[in-house]
């Protein structure tokens, strides 16, 4: 769990965090959205400590991040930037390795868990964990970058902006990825961006930052039915909310019986996808199917419409 | 192997063969003589000679590095970033003082021979590499910068770690610069005693004789061109490494 508790960073006259609180629940993704200047990486900076408050607390699990000294806070803290980062000079294995080499855990304990890492980032390691960095691609780069943020086992992830400099390709697939690891660890991620879209996607609550403000804190579900301002509403984008919010659940939650004509679509696409589907094909019902080809019921685009309507309050 | 390797191979050969066998080359150095003088420089051993220049510009391009890049690792951290203007001052007044005024002023203090050339050679050695390690600490990428804060290194750790290596190339620009004038500049070492090529050049001035101060000149010009090439190569190796240079 960490606990931000009314923080506040100023330079001079300047204040470009004011008096900010909330709380991350562990194993959770929080995202940070604002628009550049809204102070956001400032405050995402403030939880490792690379950027030391004006006043205010921030608790990681109880306790002040201020207990222990910078580096040593750092270590246990996953770190992510925009631009990757890597140290150009080192082989990819020798950039995972960082955080444990720091910590001092022996070779064969790092080794394996580069091994380890690079799997899970498909990334073969007879093939990558000799290369520089400068040799990966933008997709590949990206993905060491988490790698080594996760090399040490924190329990805490701090990402700012890490999937700016990516295609949308490329970009869609490392959000799938992150999610999964997500899952797979359950570590506790906050996640810096200016995309909205990404914030829903990605965030079990997001935090709408607003000149140093913090201007609503909820889930993407709340965030959609009722946006605390002006701001808020601008960044949601009020005629992409229905489709958001489809994009929030899965086409299995909303499976009724019955049965329909042509291709089934699979029950963990999200109820976006399911209505793309339908306006495409020009049906009002879908098949619907789990994972392992089992018929589940169907979908309507009725159903779907009812969904897409504002939450009742 | 390409046209330049070979001819800097061919150019190394007979540099050693000339310092080792010099009366082998004596038709050629001849055609510079007058008649009857010596072609070949016959007050001291050439390659002794070559080994001791190389020995003092050496020695002052160590100290020179270990002076500049300790000052510009100083001037660099945030405790020190007052002291840049006045180390800028000391270095650059290092350059603008004439190696042979150097030579005038450190003679009455130390004595003649290889002392007063060191110090002269120490001092104009030092601006080329304080400025290449200056520009090398303060342009590192800021994103590998921030991660290696963000990732738990000490201050120590990083300098080590990460800003060195990552500054390493521009640094030994400097250095190989350093090297260069340093070679030149040793010559006139020998107005005050000490012992260089500088010994051939001015044997060859006070005679009149033609043939000594080409060699002399010859020799030091080779060298030159050789470390010079030598570090630059090194110096394309390291930045290759981390995908900074250019194919070769």
């Amino acid at each position: 769990m960490i606990e931000i508790d009314s923080i506040t960073k100023s330079y001079g006259e300047n204040t470009v965090v004011d008096a900010v609180s909330f709380v991350v629940e562990p194993r959770t993704i929080t995202v940070i959205v604002g628009t550049s200047g809204s102070g956001k990486t400032t405050l995402l900076r403030m939880i490792n400590r690379l950027v030391e408050p004006s006043s205010g607390t921030i608790r990681i699990d109880g306790r002040d991040n201020r207990e222990m000294p910078p580096f040593e806070l750092r270590r246990s803290i996953g770190y992510v930037i925009q631009g990757h980062g890597l140290f150009p000079h080192w082989t990819v294995a020798q950039n995972i390795a960082v955080v444990p080499k720091l910590l001092e855990w022996d070779e064969a304990r790092i080794a394996a868990r580069v091994a380890e890492l690079l799997d899970l980032f498909q990334l073969d390691p007879e093939l990558f964990a000799q290369r520089y960095p400068h040799e990966l691609s933008g997709g590949q780069q990206q993905r060491v970058g988490v790698a080594r943020a996760l090399a040490a086992e924190p329990n805490v992830l701090l990402m700012d902006e890490p999937f700016g400099a990516l295609d949308p390709v490329i970009r869609a697939k490392a959000q799938e990825d992150l999610l999964a690891i997500q899952r797979r660890f359950g570590t506790t991620i906050i996640l810096v961006t200016h995309d909205m879209e990404e914030a829903i996607l990605l965030g079990d609550r997001i935090a709408v930052m607003d000149q140093g403000k913090l201007v609503q804190y909820a889930t993407p579900t709340e965030m959609l039915a009722r946006p605390a301002d002006d701001f808020v509403e601008t960044l949601i984008d009020s005629g992409e909310r229905p489709f958001r919010l489809l994009s929030l659940g899965k086409a299995g939650d909303a499976v009724e019986p019955g049965d329909a004509d042509g291709p089934a679509i699979s029950a963990d696409k999200t109820q976006r996808d399911a209505l793309a589907e339908l306006m495409w094909s020009g049906r009002s019902a879908l098949p619907v199917e789990s994972a392992d080809g089992a018929r589940l019921g169907r979908i309507t685009v009725q159903s779907l419409l009812r969904l897409a309507a504002r939450p009742a309050a | 192997m390409k046209a330049g390797t070979i001819i800097r191979v061919i150019a190394f050969a007979l540099l050693v063969a000339f310092l080792v066998q010099p009366y082998w080359f004596e038709p050629f150095f001849a055609l510079f003589a007058n008649d009857g003088a010596p072609a070949i420089y016959n007050q001291g051993d050439l390659l002794t000679l070559t080994l001791l220049h190389l020995q003092i510009v050496f020695a002052a391009t160590v100290a020179a590095m270990i002076v500049a890049v300790g000052l510009a690792i100083l001037v660099t951290r945030p405790s020190g970033s007052e002291f840049l203007p006045l180390s800028r001052s000391l270095v650059n007044i290092g350059q603008t003082f004439p190696p042979v005024a150097v030579l005038a002023l450190a003679v009455p203090a130390v004595g003649f021979g290889a002392k007063p050339t060191l110090i002269a050679l120490f001092l104009y050695g030092l601006l080329p590499i304080f400025e290449n390690a200056l520009t090398g600490l303060t342009t590192l990428p800021k994103p590998v910068v921030e991660a290696s804060r963000g990732m738990g290194m000490t201050s120590l750790q990083r300098l080590r770690k990460v800003e060195l290596p990552l500054a390493a190339p521009v640094i030994l620009a400097g250095i190989r610069l350093s090297v260069t004038i340093g070679l030149a500049t040793a010559t006139i070492g020998s107005t005050v005693a000490a012992k260089t090529l500088g010994e051939v050049i001015i044997a060859g001035l006070n005679s009149n004789n033609l043939a000594f101060v080409v060699q002399g000149g010859l020799v030091v010009a080779v060298l030159a061109v050789l470390i010079y090439d030598l570090l630059s190569a090194l110096e394309r190796m390291i930045a290759r490494r981390m995908g900074r240079g250019e194919p070769a």
